[in-house]
């Protein structure tokens, strides 16, 4: 089975859940920027958790299928239509071979995922088929998809007629909004600023600015204020930490962030808030941060991720 | 410093064994890498050692904050009870100077010496690779001889090619990839740092020891 990419204007790039093993040697995760609808787009269509799909960001795409398939595409900010048909994100659709599929970017939301039964194949770089843009390896020759491309993916596990006209049942759907509310963890650096700085974080809007990428979200906002000095030596950090650079103007670092850092961290964005986050429009949609612990964002991510498992239903 | 195990976010958490560049924290570091390397716990991902501190990559899913810090507790007073093991030492030949080492003078004047001295006390000592990051491959290594210190480039360079070695404040590496780059460039080596088409891409792992070899 395969698609052809005929149009694109955005930022499309193939994604697995990311190449773990790799880290202490200085390589990106990568991966999806949203994790919750990159899964749900893979259980929709049948596929494991880990399969590779298209991330598209920023604009539109439009793919031809060469062969009868399943699709399925879930995220924010994006109208899909196959054929001569709109359809809802957050379902699976049977796709006939010569049909056209659509990707419209709508003005709130950034990034969706769509998934092909069976999953994307192909050739896997260090354990993992995720495109790392500035190493230049993984997914298509380490770059963005362009016209002319074919995705192939592997014959599904299940007959197409089971795997299509299914949805995410709405109990389960996360809660995606323009202005979201978003928990952090403090630490491990909050000793570095000064209280009335963390204060203003916690109290003030903060938008993405327009300078933002896979590899890191800036924040445009109040700045915060050091109470000494404004490095440390180098540590490992994560997708999701929050990076207070000398000017005092957050960095949160996303999936193509790298490994280690030497800015202190104020705190890191749980993980069942993070799609939330990576779908903020720069300059548009305003954020605002709350307390929270380890132990109730833990909980939190579980409950997530194990409605997602259950929360698969055929489409009405 | 007193060890401490504190959370980066939900699903890492940073092993803190001090807080300065110093050998025998960082042996420390790598020690507990190992080790868990060797156990492969499920759950546990990955780890990234730095310079003072371990970061462990895990599943909350599968364990929570809390059961990490009393495993990873338990291992570390385990960890403190047996030897070290000796760390892998990797020969690098390195031409020094000429066009692919451009501040090799600029080197030897900052610091009062002949170019020669500065290649002889480079490539005589033993260093240890205290972390990799930056780029894939980057290895941190140290410490260069008190009397070779010398800042970063006030502006980095757009590009500095694949195999260049370099120096900056008490620290030598070398560039893995063609990348940006604010060190000071002294030398260049044929050997291939990073190759992600290869069985194992990478020459170094973190808590190696490197020599580097005058190369004619």
């Amino acid at each position: 089975m395969s698609l052809e990419v005929i149009e694109v204007s955005g930022l499309a790039t193939i994604q697995d859940s990311g190449r773990t093993g790799w880290r202490r040697f200085g390589v990106p995760c990568s991966g999806p920027m949203d994790a919750f609808a990159f899964r749900a787009a893979n259980a929709l269509a049948g596929n494991t958790p880990n399969d590779a799909v298209i991330e598209i960001g920023w604009g539109d795409i439009t793919f031809r299928a060469l062969h009868d398939c399943v699709i399925a595409v879930a995220g924010v900010g994006y109208a899909l239509s196959v054929y001569i048909w709109d359809f809802p994100l957050w379902s699976s659709y049977y796709v006939r071979a010569g049909w056209t599929i659509r990707l419209n970017k709508l003005n709130s939301g950034m990034w969706a995922y769509l998934a092909i039964s069976g999953g994307i194949q192909t050739q896997p770089m260090l354990g993992s088929r995720s495109t790392y843009l500035r190493g230049h390896f993984g997914g298509l020759d380490g770059r963005q998809l362009q016209v002319g491309d074919m995705l192939k993916s592997k014959t599904p596990s299940r007959a197409l007629n089971e795997l299509s006209a299914r949805a995410l049942g709405t109990e389960v759907q996360l809660a995606y909004s323009d202005d979201p509310i978003v928990d952090v963890i403090m630490g491990p650096q909050e000793k570095y600023f000064t209280e009335e700085s963390i204060s203003v974080f916690m109290s003030h809007e903060y938008s993405v600015s327009i300078t933002s990428d896979r590899m890191g979200y800036r924040l445009e906002g109040a700045a915060l204020t050091h109470r000494r000095k404004t490095e440390l030596i180098s540590e490992g950090m994560t997708m999701g930490a929050i990076q207070i650079p000398s000017d005092g103007q957050p960095i949160v670092m996303m999936a193509d962030c790298p490994t280690t850092g030497g800015y202190p961290k104020i705190g890191t964005i749980a993980s069942a808030d993070l799609p939330l986050f990576a779908q903020c429009v720069p300059n548009k949609n305003r954020i605002r941060f709350r307390k929270t612990t380890v132990t109730k964002a833990q909980k939190k991510y579980r409950a997530l991720m194990n409605g997602l498992n259950e929360g698969i239903v055929e489409a009405d | 410093m007193k060890l401490r195990i504190v959370p980066l976010g939900d699903s890492t958490l940073l092993v803190q064994f001090g807080d300065e560049i110093d050998m025998k924290i960082n042996q420390r570091v790598h020690a507990l890498a190992n080790l868990l390397s060797n156990l492969s716990i499920n759950g546990i991902f990955e780890t990234v050692p730095a310079y003072a501190t371990l970061l462990v990559h895990y599943d909350p899913l599968i364990l929570s904050f809390t059961q990490m810090k009393n495993h990873l507790r338990a291992q570390i007073s385990k960890m403190e009870e047996t030897e070290s093991r000796k760390p892998r030492r990797v020969e690098v030949p390195v031409r020094y100077g000429g066009e692919l080492g451009p501040d090799l003078e600029f080197v030897a004047s900052h610091c009062g010496l002949r170019v020669e001295d500065v290649i002889r006390i480079h490539s005589r000592q033993i260093y240890t690779i205290f972390m990799m990051g930056f780029t894939p491959g980057f290895p941190y290594m140290g410490k260069l001889d008190d009397v070779l210190v010398t800042p970063r480039l006030e502006t980095p360079r757009t590009r500095v090619p694949a195999g260049t070695v370099a120096m900056a404040g008490s620290q030598t590496g070398i560039y893995p990839i063609d990348s940006p780059g604010g060190w000071q460039l002294i030398g260049w080596t044929h050997l291939k740092l990073f190759d992600p088409a290869s069985e194992s891409p990478f020459l170094f792992s973190p808590g190696d020891e490197v020599k580097f070899v005058v190369e004619k």
